[in-house]
């Protein structure tokens, strides 16, 4: 996987470059916000400082001690913190100074510390304390410097003083323009930024490592995990489990993905159980016919034999073995076509709990001696099923001795518990179609194209001179049709009966799905089964099967308190010779199960936790 | 029609024609062999056979083709079926398609002697009867028939069942299927509780000759009650073999599909 590909990395790349634009404008508006603190700062610090000056020369200023001035100015000046002090008169001319050399100079009162007041025709006479600073370089490499200007009122000491009076109605007599240098300030905003950089730098990295971690270990690493589970299954390995158990989304999708392996591996066991147990009925049958008559010739001889030579009791005694051991084989050949044989049950209305209850019966001995205790939970309400009631009666009869057989003789005892209880389930996907016709009557059933091992339903379809046959799915639901011929939407497709040509098309009908040509068939008693030509279309429609609803099911199920089975055996046990039970054994007593549950359109699943014991889930539906 | 022969047995392995042969060549009767339903067909024009043993899946022609066939000639001969298909729906379409009995492979010589006994005796009957038919004109379908009660059914001419108003059915065995053995010795009968299938053997009666013969169940289902009686007293099976001589009571798993197979006794009355 490429770096920024994976969810993991977006997701912390995007948090990421949010939180560092939203942490570089917090830093930038902090550190501007300091920026003006410090200045303000600076000023109002300038500004006392040029009313201390103003007040502590005002004095010498009534006197007119010039000399005094001059001293209190340059000693002031000649401090660190203060880069000059001077005092200019109304005409812009320098009257003190602390750098003595321009005393006697005119500044321009364009210049910039003057325009303030001096760009209107009229001198303004009162300033805000901001308008009267000015920051400024000197030259443009030199530091930062902070002008503050500060005006000397007229007041009426000054202009009744006898000495030089100033006229009273002159108002501002000069201005106090004291100017500071700004290196240190400048300095240590520089350093205040280079900090608040560094800081949002740090908070930066702190957060797309802690943002990563979460995400590698909330979203990444579980979504790892599915991948991979994935990967197990397209690989076959249906029985892959992702361990993790959260309770987060990511957690109820991996339980979900767990659910949905669980059902595929049953569905998939189904299907080849099916396609087993057909081709295993089919050997039995060659095998029995075949070695039956082999076996014949055997045991006639030998039996015949044994009638002949009544007198000589030694080889009465080999004849004997001989005879009972080809009476043996017979009986394995028996069971096998006894296996082969569930393909036609005899069935009829018949109460589920009642067949439980006389397997019960016959079984109760057998339990009682393992001490097994058999708990009867049969619903009240269960409704009558069509079955062959012979053969769902083995069904219990080999569960319940295959359970006895789990607990064992040596645990001292155990329950097996039978619970039936009704329930509904959609008949969609679940319902086999198993008789199809034209309307001239002929069966469109094809055994010879299957799909998972049940009879297709083959129609002949014509499209533009083409011809070939379409198999559908003979599962209603399920659309895994097999197309002799691809027409497209918007073909004339004629669809006909094998067998005799009759039209099947629905004229005027076009898929509500994506336009192609429709055509049914009848299920006799059942209605019609609408489907689509379009290939890569699955719209198919069973009006009488919809308006039935969701069919009704009886469960039950056979709990034990056993051993268990092993999760990797779970899925062979339904397999023909399959068995855990060694010589005990024949191993066709979950096959034959299977076989009759699948004849009655039924399904059995196992639910087992090893130490815990099994659980046998089989559903019958109600209507055949 | 020239020479009359024993038994003719049809079937395309050799080693169970030849075993036919030796089995009954030893208890002296006369054997020919056909490897083919068509050969056995052939020879059947050409020689009178007493008793036919045929088997039931042989290439091109089978067994119930090879039945059909006879019934189209008007061929009462008996056929005992045989076949290594041995299956219970093989054994009642066998009986229902017009065979005697019905033989699953493999079978010990005992067991093929006792059917080819029991097969022959039936013969014999038929054989009487047709002269009786002949003597009285009557039409020659009723040559043999099971008087068994009208409301009962019967499997071929072997056992018969009655139901009864609990559900539950009484089987037996008919009285023709009791003149086809040599004089009763013994019958073994289940238990109450076990289990019997349709066309399976479901008691054993013992002949005077020794041969144990096995009785075709008309019902499947769970065995209710055994007439013990019928244990220590066999006799009284063939002094009144469809009322003191029953059998079980069988509970019935499928009656109506076991029904189809079976019978009526009401349509043997013509």
């Amino acid at each position: 996987m490429k770096p920024f590909r994976t969810l993991g990395s977006k997701l912390t790349v995007a948090v990421g470059a949010i939180a560092l634009v939203t942490i570089a404008a917090f830093a930038a508006f902090n550190s501007r916000s300091d920026n003006r603190n410090l200045l303000a700062e600076v000023e109002r610090h300038a500004n006392q400082l040029s009313e201390a000056v103003k007040s502590s020369t005002e004095y010498d200023m009534l006197l007119n001690e010039r000399e005094r001035i001059h001293e209190s100015i340059k000693r002031m000046g000649n401090q660190e913190s203060i880069q000059r002090i001077r005092i200019l008169n109304k005409a812009g001319q320098i009257i003190y100074s602390s750098d003595t050399a321009e005393i006697g100079t005119s500044v321009d009162k364009k210049a910039e510390a003057c325009t303030l007041c001096h760009s209107a025709d009229k001198p303004l006479e009162r300033l805000e304390i901001t308008d009267r600073t000015r920051v400024y370089r000197v030259h443009p490499d030199s530091a930062r410097t902070l002008g503050i200007i500060n005006p000397i009122y007229n007041s009426r000491t000054c202009s009744s003083a006898a000495c030089h009076a100033h006229p009273a109605s002159q108002k501002v007599l000069g201005v106090l323009d004291v100017t500071l240098p700004l290196a240190e300030v400048d300095k240590a905003i520089r350093q205040g930024e280079v900090e608040v950089v560094l800081l949002a730098l740090g908070a930066f990295v702190t957060l797309i490592l802690i943002i990563g971690l979460l995400v590698r270990r909330w979203v990444a690493l579980p979504v790892r995990r599915l991948v991979e589970a994935t990967r197990h299954v397209a690989g076959g390995d249906l029985n892959y489990v992702i361990p993790d158990e959260r309770g987060d989304e990511l957690g109820m999708l991996a339980r979900s993905f767990n659910n949905m392996t669980q059902r595929l591996s049953e569905a998939r066991l189904q299907l080849v159980q099916s396609d087993k147990l057909a081709s295993l009925g089919r050997l039995a049958a060659g095998v029995a016919h075949e070695i039956n008559n082999p076996l014949t010739g055997v045991l006639t001889y030998s039996s015949f034999l044994q009638k002949r030579t009544k007198d000589q009791p030694e080889v009465q005694e080999d004849l004997k073995v001989i005879v009972r051991e080809t009476i043996r084989c017979r009986e394995i050949v028996k069971s096998l076509l006894d296996f082969a044989r569930q393909s036609v049950p005899k069935k009829g209305q018949a109460a589920i709990n009642d067949i439980i209850a006389r397997a019960a019966a016959v079984v109760e001995n057998q339990l009682a001696l393992n001490h097994v205790k058999l708990v009867q939970e049969l619903g009240t309400e269960v409704p009558p099923v069509t079955v062959d009631a012979n053969q769902m009666q083995q069904v219990f009869i080999n569960l319940f001795v295959n359970a006895s057989d789990a607990i064992g003789p040596d645990a001292g005892g155990g329950t097996i518990t039978v619970t039936t209880s009704q329930l509904k389930l959609s008949p969609i996907g679940i319902t086999q179609i198993k008789q199809a016709q034209c309307p001239k009557r002929h069966s469109l059933v094809n055994a010879e194209v299957r799909i998972d091992g049940k009879p297709s339903i083959r129609v002949r379809a014509r499209a533009e001179g083409h011809e070939g046959f379409i198999y559908r799915d003979p599962m209603y639901g399920l659309a895994r049709h097999q197309f002799g011929i691809a027409p497209e939407p918007g073909m004339d497709v004629q669809v006909t009966c094998p067998e005799c040509s009759s039209s099947l098309n629905v004229h005027g009908s076009p898929c509500p799905d994506c336009g192609a040509a429709t055509f049914q068939f009848e299920v006799p008693g059942k209605g019609f089964v609408e489907g689509c030509t379009n290939r890569a279309c699955t719209w198919q429609r069973w009006a009488e099967l919809e308006r039935l609803g969701d069919r009704d099911f009886v469960e039950i199920r056979v709990r034990d308190t056993g051993s268990g089975i092993a999760r990797d055996e779970l899925p062979r046990i339904f397999e023909p010779f399959y068995s855990t039970k060694g010589q005990k054994g024949t191993g066709l007593g979950l096959a034959v199960i299977w076989g009759i549950i699948d004849n009655h359109n039924g399904a059995i699943t196992v639910e087992s936790e090893v130490g815990e014991g099994t659980t046998f889930i089989i559903r019958i539906p109600v209507e055949p | 029609m020239t020479t009359t022969r024993d038994i003719l047995v049809v079937d395309d392995e050799d080693v169970i024609t030849s075993a036919v042969e030796r089995v009954c060549g030893a208890e002296g009767l006369s054997v020919d062999a056909a490897a083919n339903a068509t050969d056995g067909l052939a020879r059947m024009l050409r020689t009178t056979y007493r008793l036919v043993v045929c088997d039931v899946m042989m290439t091109e022609v089978d067994g119930f083709a090879f039945l059909a066939e006879l019934a189209r000639r008007q061929d009462r001969t008996p056929v005992i079926m045989s076949t290594g298909m041995s299956t219970m729906e093989n054994a009642v379409r066998a009986v229902n398609s017009g065979a005697i009995d019905f033989v699953p492979k493999p079978f010990t010589a005992d067991e093929l002697i006792a059917a080819v006994r029991r097969g022959l005796r039936y013969a014999r009957l038929q054989a009487d009867a047709t002269a009786m038919a002949g003597a009285h004109g009557t039409r020659p379908d009723s040559l043999v028939w099971v008087p068994c009660p009208a409301q009962y059914y019967r499997l071929g001419y072997a056992s018969w069942l009655a139901t009864e108003r609990t559900g539950s059915v009484k089987v037996g065995v008919t009285d023709l299927f009791m003149k086809t053995l040599d004089t009763l010795q013994s019958i073994h009968l289940a238990e109450p509780g076990d289990e019997v299938v349709q066309g399976a053997s479901c008691a054993t009666l013992t002949g005077a000759d020794g041969l144990e013969h096995g009785l075709m169940c008309p019902v499947t289902g769970h065995i209710l009650e055994a007439n013990d009686a019928l244990v220590k007293a066999p006799t009284a099976v063939e002094r009144d073999p469809y009322f003191e001589g029953w059998m079980y009571r069988v509970l019935p798993s499928e009656l109506q599909y076991d029904l189809k197979h079976l019978t009526a006794c009401s349509s043997d009355r013509m």
